[in-house]
C-alpha cells in the first residue's frame, strides 16, 4: 500500500528528525533507515530529501558537516541540533494527538492500528 | 571487472553532474552531495549485482525527476535564482571553499581590494589636487586627468596589456595634462568664479579630454588588442554597464548624503559643507572604480542592462522624433531655434548612437532581421531627417553669426554622428533587406570609434589655439 503524498509530505519531517535523533547521519542512510522502518512503504524520489534536510538545516533544526567517508569519498553529515529535538519532541506531541484520535475514531482490530505504529515512529 | 568499469562509471557520474550544474537552483555543493548519494545507491545496487551502468540508470531514475527536484531546491533556496554579486569568487557562495584558501587576496572577490585602493586614490588625487592647488576650477578642468589613470590602472592590473601600449596610454595622458594646464585659456586661476570655466575652450577642452581619455583608457582595457572588434565592443559594452552601474551608485549616495545631512542637522550639526567638499568629490571619484569593478563582477551573473533600456526606449525615442518632425513640419519653427538647438540636437544624435550600438551589442549576430531591426530604421531615417532640418538651419545662421568655438564643435559632433548614422542607416537597411550580413553593422560601429577620439583630440590640442584660448 503506498501512503498518499500528503500524508508522505506532512510525515517527512518528523521522520527525518526522528532517525537523526538516534544519531547522526547522512542521506543515503537516512532513506535507507526510512525503508528499513517502514518496510518500504513509505518512500520518496531519492532527491527530494536534500531540500528537506537543507530547510531542517536553515530552520536550525539541524547542523551539517562535511566529512570523508571511509572510501575516501566526500559525504555531508547532518546532526539533530537542540533546537531540533524540542521541535521533534513538539511534533511527537501532535502526532500522537492524532493518532489518539484516529484510535477512537477506527475502533480497534489489527489491521487498524497500523497507522498508530507508523505514526509513533515519529 | 570492476577496474574496468570503474572509469566508466566516473564518466556517467562527470556527464550527469554537467547536465545538474546548469540548474541555478542547485549550488555545486548540493551537487556533491548528491553525487555523494548517487554513488551510494550504485555501489548498494552492484553488490546487489547489477552492473556499474545498470546500477547508474536506477540510482539516477530514484532521484526523481530534476524538475521537480530543483523546483524543490529553489523553493528552499529562493536566493539563488535571483543571481547574487559575487562577492565570494565564482567557485561557491556558500561557506568555506578550498580554492579560497590558496588564492591571494588581492584577486578576491574579483579584485575589490584593488579596486577600492584604486578608488581611494582617485578620490584623494582629486582632494589632493585641490587643496594644493586651491583651485576647483583647475581640479574640474583636469577631472578625467586625475582620475581615469586610475581605471587605467585598474584595467592594466586586470588585463596585463603589453609595457608598449601602457606606455602609449601613459604618454597620452601626460599629452593631455600638459595641453589642458599649459595652455593659457581665459578667465584662468585669477578670476574668481567657483568652479565654472569662464573660457568656451577649456570647457570644451575638458569634455574632449574626457571622452578622449576614456576612450583610451579603453585600450588598455583591450589588452593591447585594440584594432579587434571583439574587443572594441566589449569595451563599449563595459561603458554602458559603467554608466549605469554609475548612475545608480550617484543617486543612493546622493540620497545617504541628503539623509546624513538631514538627520545630523536635527541634532543642530551641519555637516553639508563636509559632505560637499570630501565626500561628494571622493565619492564622485571613487565610484568610477566601484563600478567599473561591478561590471567586471557581475559581467556573468546579470544580464547587461543597457541593451535591456536600449530595448524600452528606442521605440518612445522613435516616436519622439517622428512628432518632432511633424511638429517641425507644420510650424517650421527649427529654424527659428535658440542657440542651444544644435548642442540639443546632437545630445539626441548621441542617444540615438547609443540606443544603436547598445542594441548591436547585445543581439545575436544568426538572427535573422526582425521588427525591431526595422524599428531601428525607423528611428535612424527620423533622426537624419530631424537632424538635416537643424543643420541646414544652423548653417545658414553661422554664415550669419560666425563660428564660435562652442558652435564649431557642436556643428564638428554633429557632422561625425550625421556621417555615422547615414551610413548606419544604410547598412541597417541592407541587413532588414538581408542583403548585409550584421557583422558589417557591428563593424561600422566599432570602426567608427577613432573618429571620436580624433575629434576629442582635437577639441582638446587644437581648439584652444585656434580660438584663442576663448
Amino acid at each position: 500500500m503506498r501512503i498518499g503524498k500528503d500524508l508522505v509530505a506532512a510525515a517527512a519531517t518528523p521522520v527525518v528528525l526522528g532517525i537523526l535523533a538516534e544519531g547522526e547521519s547522512y542521506g543515503y542512510a537516512i532513506l535507507q533507515r526510512i525503508t528499513e522502518l517502514s518496510a518500504g512503504e513509505l518512500e520518496w524520489s531519492d532527491g527530494m530529501l536534500y531540500p528537506l534536510l537543507h530547510r531542517l538545516e536553515r530552520l536550525g533544526h539541524v547542523e551539517s558537516e562535511w566529512r570523508q567517508s571511509s572510501g575516501g569519498r566526500p559525504r555531508k553529515h547532518y546532526r539533530l541540533s537542540a533546537q531540533g529535538a524540542s521541535t521533534l519532541a513538539d511534533h511527537r506531541r501532535q502526532w500522537s494527538i492524532v493518532g489518539g484520535v484516529l484510535d477512537q475514531v477506527w475502533p480497534g482490530d489489527g489491521d487498524n492500528r497500523q497507522p498508530r505504529l507508523a505514526l509513533g515512529l515519529g | 571487472m570492476t577496474t574496468e568499469d570503474a572509469p566508466h562509471l566516473d564518466e556517467l557520474i562527470a556527464s550527469w553532474r554537467d547536465w545538474i550544474e546548469r540548474r541555478d537552483a542547485l549550488s555545486i555543493r548540493d551537487v556533491d552531495e548528491l553525487e555523494s548519494h548517487l554513488r551510494d545507491r550504485v555501489d548498494a545496487l552492484s553488490a546487489a549485482g547489477l552492473t556499474d551502468d545498470e546500477a547508474f540508470l536506477i540510482a539516477v531514475k530514484r532521484l526523481g525527476s530534476m524538475d521537480e527536484l530543483s523546483r524543490e531546491y529553489a523553493a528552499e533556496h529562493s536566493g539563488r535564482l535571483w543571481k547574487q554579486l559575487v562577492l565570494h569568487d565564482s567557485s561557491d557562495s556558500e561557506g568555506t571553499d578550498a580554492s579560497d584558501g590558496t588564492m591571494p587576496f588581492v584577486r578576491r572577490a574579483n579584485g575589490l581590494t584593488i579596486a577600492l585602493l584604486l578608488g581611494v586614490g582617485a578620490g584623494i588625487a582629486v582632494k589632493a589636487t585641490e587643496l594644493l592647488t586651491g583651485d576647483p576650477e583647475l581640479v574640474f578642468r583636469n577631472i578625467a586627468v586625475l582620475v581615469l589613470p586610475f581605471l587605467a590602472a585598474w584595467f592594466a592590473w586586470r588585463r596585463r596589456p603589453p609595457i608598449g601600449t601602457l606606455l602609449g596610454v601613459a604618454a597620452t595622458f601626460a599629452l593631455v595634462a600638459l595641453a589642458l594646464n599649459l595652455y593659457p585659456f581665459d578667465g584662468g586661476s585669477s578670476t574668481v568664479t567657483v568652479a565654472t570655466q569662464n573660457s568656451a575652450t577649456a570647457v570644451l577642452a575638458t569634455i574632449g579630454s574626457i571622452v578622449a581619455l576614456w576612450l583610451v583608457t579603453g585600450i588598455v582595457d583591450a589588452g593591447g588588442a585594440w584594432r579587434s572588434d571583439r574587443t572594441r565592443m566589449d569595451f563599449l559594452r563595459f561603458s554602458g554597464e559603467w554608466l549605469v552601474y554609475y548612475v545608480l551608485i550617484a543617486i543612493v549616495g546622493g540620497a545617504l548624503s541628503g539623509l546624513t545631512v538631514a538627520v545630523f542637522a536635527s541634532i543642530q550639526v551641519d555637516i553639508a559643507p563636509f559632505i560637499v567638499e570630501w565626500v561628494l568629490p571622493c565619492g564622485a571619484a571613487g565610484a568610477v572604480l566601484v563600478s567599473a569593478w561591478l561590471v567586471g563582477a557581475k559581467q556573468r551573473v546579470i544580464e547587461n542592462i543597457a541593451p535591456v533600456l536600449t530595448k524600452v526606449f528606442t521605440p518612445l525615442f522613435t516616436l519622439m522624433m517622428l512628432a518632432l518632425i511633424v511638429a517641425s513640419v507644420m510650424q517650421w519653427n527649427l529654424v527659428g531655434g535658440s542657440r542651444e538647438l544644435l548642442i540639443a540636437f546632437d545630445l539626441v544624435l548621441v542617444v540615438v548612437v547609443a540606443l544603436l550600438v547598445y542594441a548591436i551589442s547585445a543581439r545575436d549576430p544568426a538572427l535573422a532581421p526582425g521588427w525591431f531591426d526595422r524599428l531601428q530604421v525607423l528611428m535612424l531615417v527620423a533622426a537624419l531627417v530631424v537632424d538635416v532640418i537643424v543643420l541646414v538651419a544652423m548653417i545658414a545662421r553661422t554664415g550669419e553669426f560666425g563660428f564660435s568655438a562652442n558652435k564649431t564643435a557642436s556643428l564638428g559632433l554633429n557632422l561625425i554622428l550625421l556621417a555615422n548614422l547615414a551610413w548606419a542607416t544604410w547598412l541597417q537597411i541592407g541587413f532588414v533587406r538581408r542583403r548585409v550580413p550584421f557583422g558589417r553593422v557591428e563593424s561600422w560601429q566599432t570602426a567608427y570609434l577613432p573618429v571620436y577620439l580624433a575629434w576629442a583630440a582635437i577639441l582638446v590640442f587644437a581648439f584652444p589655439p585656434m580660438f584663442d584660448f576663448a
